[in-house]
């Protein structure tokens, strides 16, 4: 039986949201959200196929994700670095969870720390098309594991 | 005898910016630079009045209705079509068929002059820098009719190989489908001298002026092509309304496209004989409010001038530019001779997506991407590019201030 850690989740959220809160300035913010995209490791060659990519986005964005032990974990890559960054950010939060945590992951940091725009269906930046592709995997690993 | 009425207004851009209630908005707490006018324009306060007054003051449907708002309306919307037969250079205006725009436009003689004309083994020829929607529409009928589709290829500056186009065109050729001003690249077209090379072929031409309507002045039986389509929201109209232009014996021969009511001349369950031309294209109660307040937009062109529109972007285009050139490891896409005023560029070491964004919080609007021509960005092995294009109503202060923001830009991605 594998515990929920709901906590565990808004923790990381709040450790984000309390970052953010440091940055006064828009060019902060996204400095910021650039440093975090060019850290996240670079995802393997291999994985970067069709198949892996997620639809919508005006950057390439590739999502994998693997479920051990109960928990889902994903990585990601971009050739954008901004989506990257953003990609970083919900792979610190939803990585590594149970898929019934990560399906009704509320996510309120990406509006506490003002990235709202990003998840608007007009920028087609892909914000929104990650998430749902995200939960996507938790609902497939929560019906096989079941 | 010399009138005042043909001295044209000195053309003062900063006069013409307070036309357009929208340039003085903020954005992201920044005056907003609109750098995105292939995409669409802004409107002059006449077009916003003109759907305004309409719906205030004479609303009806239009054609058949026998009381007074029903003749005022038709009276202004029939007022329209003679604009735009004016303003494109049309003989008669039987030729001016309203449509929702290009896309519908090209969407229309795909589907009944394709239909009829287009049998296995035709050849239809469109270019490498087409728009989407100067594609789809042939794919299919191509795919319908096992017709073969053939592409002019695109040199490294961004202009179409003529060589090329001649190679293509044979006697099976019937249809040469082309783009005067390209969206992605800026380029513009010697479609005139094409539509020559075509009808020589015994080829009818179709051009795509969703961009070069705003830009370039349009004399149809100068140009002596077949068709020609445009949108009225990228000629600072309203959006949703379109023209498709024909030549009349064409258009006379062409099988109807939708049925219902407006396009009629009589029904009975056996058979139904059809409206006149323009009616027979238009059927069903049109986009009567848009397509009146396009003459407003085509009225404020005409007031503006066409040649001193072009001057003015002219000045913008080579300004921008000689400015963009000066950005380390930034490359123009599309060099081609003659270009509207639009610039592509890509950046070394960033994706335009990152571009678009940092420049939207610095309040400029640009549009980044593949601009509907993803043929186009493989022919360049690129995935997109930022895209600056400038209307009438653009200044240098705003290329000015796209340059520092492209700066700011470049320092906060590396």
């Amino acid at each position: 039986m594998i515990t929920d850690n709901n906590g565990q989740m808004q923790d990381t959220e709040a450790a984000i949201t309390s970052d953010f809160s440091l940055l006064d300035t828009w060019e902060e913010k996204y400095e910021y959200i650039i440093e975090l995209g060019k850290k996240l490791p670079v995802l393997e060659e291999k994985y970067k196929v069709e198949e892996n990519m997620i639809k919508g986005c005006q950057s390439a964005v590739w999502l994998i994700a693997d479920y051990r032990d109960g928990r889902v974990f994903f990585k990601a890559d971009s050739d954008a670095v901004i989506v990257k960054g953003l990609v970083s950010m919900l792979i610190r939060v939803l990585s590594g969870h149970t898929p019934d945590q990560i399906i009704h992951a509320k996510l309120d940091f990406i509006e506490q720390i003002g990235m709202m725009t990003h998840l608007a269906q007009t920028r087609s930046n892909g914000l929104l098309a990650m998430i749902r592709q995200m939960k996507n995997y938790a609902l497939v690993y929560k019906t096989i594991g079941n | 005898m010399t009138t005042y009425s043909t001295i044209s207004p000195v053309f003062d851009v900063y006069a013409i910016r307070q036309a357009f209630p929208i340039l003085g908005r903020m954005v992201k707490d920044k005056p907003l630079v609109y750098l995105d006018n292939a995409a669409t324009s802004q409107k002059p306060l006449s077009v916003i009045n003109a759907l305004s007054d309409y719906y205030t003051g004479y609303n009806a449907n239009i054609h058949r209705g026998i009381h007074s708002l029903a003749e005022e309306a038709t009276a202004a919307y029939e007022a329209s079509r003679y604009a735009v037969k004016q303003f494109i250079g049309a003989a008669a205006t039987e030729e001016i068929i309203f449509t929702r725009g290009t896309t519908e436009g090209i969407n229309l003689v795909a589907y009944t002059w394709g239909r009829q004309n287009i049998h296995a083994g035709d050849e239809i020829i469109i270019s490498g820098m087409e728009h989407h929607s100067n594609i789809v529409p042939w794919q299919i009928l191509c795919n319908e009719k096992h017709a073969v589709l053939k592409v002019i290829p695109v040199t490294e500056n961004g202009e179409l190989s003529l060589k090329a186009y001649q190679e293509l065109l044979t006697d099976k050729t019937k249809l040469v489908a082309i783009v005067q001003v390209s969206n992605a690249l800026g380029t513009v077209n010697p479609v005139k001298e094409m539509i020559a090379a075509a009808h020589q072929a015994g080829a009818l031409v179709l051009v795509d002026g969703a961009q070069s309507a705003v830009h370039l002045d349009i004399d149809v039986q100068d140009l002596d092509c077949d068709f020609f389509a445009f949108s009225g929201h990228k000629v600072y109209g309203p959006t949703g309304v379109g023209v498709l232009y024909g030549k009349r014996a064409i258009l006379e021969d062409m099988p109807v496209f939708q049925g219902g009511g407006e396009m009629i001349k009589e029904v009975t369950f056996e058979h139904t004989t059809y409206n006149e031309l323009p009616y027979k294209y238009e059927a069903g109660t049109p986009n009567i409010a848009d397509t009146i307040a396009l003459k407003a937009a085509l009225d404020f062109m005409n007031t503006t001038g066409k040649a001193e529109i072009r001057k003015h972007e002219v000045g913008l285009l080579a300004y921008a530019t000689e400015q963009l050139e000066n950005i380390p490891g930034l490359t123009i896409i599309g060099k081609a001779r003659e270009k509207a005023s639009l610039v592509s560029f890509v950046i070394k070491g960033t994706h335009p997506q990152d571009i678009g964004i940092l420049l939207d919080n610095q309040g400029i609007a640009v549009r980044t991407g593949h601009h509907c021509c993803q043929p186009l960005m493989k022919r360049f092995d690129i995935p997109g590019t930022v895209r600056a294009s400038f209307a009438l109503y653009n200044t240098m202060e705003e290329v000015d201030k796209l340059i520092t923001g492209l700066h700011k830009t470049i320092k906060m991605l590396s």
